[in-house]
This record gives structure tokens, sequence and C-alpha cells, in this order.
């Protein structure tokens, strides 16, 4: 298969970046995107010229490191999956593609399509955890968890944290991925101590990393990989309305 | 909305808090368009508009009313304010915007219109308060209200432009009432998702209609 490929390309965050137009042939069609940049790269190089840098690492959908914003989609023209899962044969010979990284004012450019999405783990280190002593192992099921709230915790509980939700978001918001951890430890006994204030630093910390606000327009889990539902904002929202309402029971 | 944060309403400056303060004014202006459509409709009664006046005159007078009307007042002004103050936030969180954008895959066409429906009803709300706000409890006016409602229902051009905006906020509606349920953190499944979202529909079929059938039944009248 044959593609005109039009990438971003940008030296660092503070340069300014823009298209460069590339000709690829050749693709097979069961290549999967990445590899078609492999391709691309492959020939860049033997040219003499710089390759397009681009994030990846397990290329089976598990890690959430590849990004790309193609054709106007986070992760691509199909919903739900990575970028390393959309394969070629689901464009068609002879497209034009257009390639831009995730834009987000808190995921700044490192170069051409690699944004620094640490952002998140900041966000996570606000509350993505539960405060143990650690010690020798606890018996096994000592603490009793029904099997209808493990498998709900468990379905948010498989955030990749690629940020696809952010860069789809048209207000840029993380809330998606900030509520799918809230949603995960809520749920469980283990998350409930730290319930109220985890809800409350994270998004403080959400919002203090620049992203925007959520206006529920659902982009976010259409373009999921994990599936993380609509849902898990809601509880978010319900979390966090209730820490603020209600007088903390813990407080001296 | 904009003084400094006290501890108890600092939460309502956070994203998470500015979304529910859009929710919970969106669903007191929604509850407020059940009332006034409820009073409207006293207009296809075919009594010369007897029942609407009396009903008009009691809105205007009633000193409970007059208290609902100031809330009403700032209801609207802080959904406009924080609708304004999203659009700016937007602007920020996402400075270098994309080249190629395909919303259209992933959003509804109710949600990525908001913006506009907000406009036109806007528009509209400035419109509608000068003919009949202005005109009957700032300048006195000797016409009744019935009277008032035929002089601009009458009029194709102003009918159009009602109808046009109510369309609009129908779509401002069909995203706003669902939206403002899943802020206010009740749609759990998606049990209750299909739930909200129909009686979001069939809320937003009963503004849209009911409001149109109102220039729709004078126009009627006059050329038929």
């Amino acid at each position: 298969m044959r593609f005109t490929l039009r990438v971003w390309r940008q030296k660092d965050a503070k340069s300014p970046g823009q298209f460069e137009t590339y000709e690829v042939d050749g693709v097979p069609a069961d290549a999967s995107f990445l590899e078609m940049l492999d391709i691309l790269n492959e020939k860049l190089i033997k040219e003499g010229k710089e390759p397009v840098a681009f994030d990846h690492d397990c290329r089976e959908g598990i890690c959430g490191s590849c990004g790309l914003f193609i054709n106007g989609r986070a992760h691509g023209p199909l919903p739900n999956i990575t970028t390393c899962r959309l394969y070629m044969r689901h464009f068609k010979d002879g497209d034009t593609i257009t390639i831009e990284p995730f834009r987000a004012r808190p995921f700044p450019v490192i170069k051409d399509l690699v944004v620094d999405r640490s952002a998140l783990d900041r966000i996570i280190q606000k509350g993505g955890y539960i405060s143990v002593n650690t010690g020798s192992a606890p018996d096994a099921n000592s603490i009793p968890i029904a099997k209808a709230a493990a498998d709900r915790a468990f379905d948010y509980a498989t955030c990749i944290g690629c940020g696809a939700c952010v860069a789809a978001c048209k207000n840029a918001s993380a809330m998606l991925f900030t509520s799918a951890k809230v949603a995960h430890l809520a749920l469980l006994p283990q998350g409930q101590p730290e319930r109220r204030e985890r809800v409350k630093r994270m998004v403080a910390q959400m919002d203090a990393e620049g992203f925007g606000h959520c206006s529920n327009t659902g982009a976010c889990a259409v373009e999921c990989p994990a599936k993380i539902p609509l849902s898990a904002i809601a509880r978010l929202q319900r979390d966090f309305i209730w820490a603020n309402l209600t007088p903390d029971p813990y407080a001296r | 909305m904009a003084q400094a944060a006290s501890p108890a309403v600092g939460w309502l400056h956070t994203s998470v808090g500015r979304k529910v303060v859009m929710a919970a004014t969106g669903i007191f202006l929604m509850t407020f368009l059940v009332v006034h459509l409820s009073g409207n409709l006293l207009l296809l009664r075919g009594d010369r508009g007897a029942a609407f006046n009396a009903y008009a005159e009691f809105m205007s007078t009633n000193p409970f009313i007059r208290v609902l009307e100031v809330l009403l007042f700032l209801g609207f002004l802080i959904h406009i304010y924080q609708g304004l103050y999203f659009i700016l936030k937007e602007k920020q969180a996402r400075p270098q915007r994309y080249t190629l954008n395909a919303a259209h895959a992933n959003t509804s066409l109710f949600s990525r219109t908001m913006r506009i429906s907000a406009v036109v009803v806007l528009v509209f709300l400035i419109v509608h308060m000068r003919h009949f706000f202005v005109e009957h409890r700032i300048l006195g006016t000797s016409l009744t209200m019935y009277e008032s409602c035929k002089i601009a229902f009458e009029n194709p051009l102003y009918s159009a432009f009602y109808l046009f905006s109510f369309l609009l906020l129908g779509f401002h509606l069909v995203h706003g009432f669902y939206s403002s349920f899943q802020t206010l953190g009740v749609i759990l499944n998606a049990r209750v998702e299909r739930l909200i979202r129909t009686v979001g529909i069939a809320f937003t079929v009963f503004i849209t209609v009911g409001f149109s059938a109102i220039p729709i039944y004078f126009l009627a009248a006059k050329y038929f």
C-alpha cells in the first residue's frame, strides 16, 4: 500500500512545529500503524534525514505509550483502540494521513510526535494509592469483597494512562483518567479511609496541571482503549460533591 | 463568583465544582421553562386571553414570584458566566489547536453546538425581554399581555425568529439535560443512562413543541 503522510515535526518544546509531507510505498496491509512509521523512518534514515520521533513500547495494546492524533482522532479512525493495534488495512490505498501529537497545555511536545504525559503521573501521586503499614503478607481473603464490587472496580482499574481521553476532549480535560482511579478505589474497602481526601487532592492536581474542565461530551470514552465508562466520571462527581458538602467525620 | 474562595464554597471554584454550578443552574432554568410553558399554554384556550391575562397579572404582582424572578435572573447570569469562563479555560488548556479534528466521530451534534445554541437563546432572551418585560413592567404599556403576544406572534418575522430560537433551545436541552444529571453523579450504569437520555428527549420535545405551538396558533388564526 502507498500513503502520503502529513507528519508534525517539532524540534523541541520551545521551537515552533510544522507539517512535513512524506510518501511511503510498499506498506503491507497487515502492518500496524507504528510499523508503517518504522518503514517511513528506515526510508528517512537511508536518505540521511532525521527520523520521526514517536512513542511506543509494548506494541500489544497494554502499555499506553503510543499516542498520535491520526486524521483528527486520538489513536486513529477506530474507537477504543491504541495506535499499535490500528492496522493499515483500515485505510485506503493512496490515502493522505495527517499525524499530530496529542495536544494539551499539560502535554508539552518533547520532539515531533512525542509528548510529556507526566502530568498524569502527578495526578496519580496525589491519591492513586492506599496507605497501609507494610509488614508480613496479609492472609488471603482477610477482607471480603463482593464479586460485583470487585468486577466494577476492575473495570475502572484497567486504565492504561495513555492520555487519549485528554487528546480527544474538546476541553483537554483529564476527567476520565482521574475519575477511573477515583472510582476504582472508591468501590473497594481498602480505598475508604482516604476516599474523601483522595478525590479532593486529585481534582486539585488536575486543575493545577492546567487540564480543562469536563463538559460531558463523551469523546473520551469513545477513544479510550481500556473502555473506561463515563460512569467513572459520575462516580467522581458524586464523591467530590459529597466530600465537599458533608462534614469530614475524621476532622478534629 | 469571582471573589476569593472561602472554605465553604471554595470547592465551587474547582473545575468539577464549576460543572456542578453549571448543572444546578441548568436544572433550575429547566424547571423555569416548565412553569413558563404551562402558563403560556393558556394562550391557546381561545378565550381572547382572559385566562392568560389573569395569569400574567398574578405573576407580575405576587410577592413570592417577585423573589423567584430575582433568583431566576441570577440563575441566568451565573449560567452564562460559567459558560464564558469555560470558553476561556478551553483556550488555555489547548493553546495549540489540532489542524484536523474529527469531533463529529466521537461527540453528538447537540454537545458540539452548545455555544451556538446558547448565543441564539441569549439573543432571543434579549429581544423577548425588550418586547414583554421592558414594555410592560418598565414602560407600562396600556396593552394587555395577551394583546402584546398577539402583536408579536402575528408578525411572521418575529414568529420565525421565535421558532428558530426554540429549535436551538431544544438542541441545548438535549445535551444539557443529560449533562446536568451526569454532573450530579446520577448516571452510574447503562440502565440509568438510557432512562435519563429518554426523559431528556421527552422533556426537550415537550418544551420545544409546546412553545412552538404558540406562534403557529396565532399565525394560523390570522392567515387561515
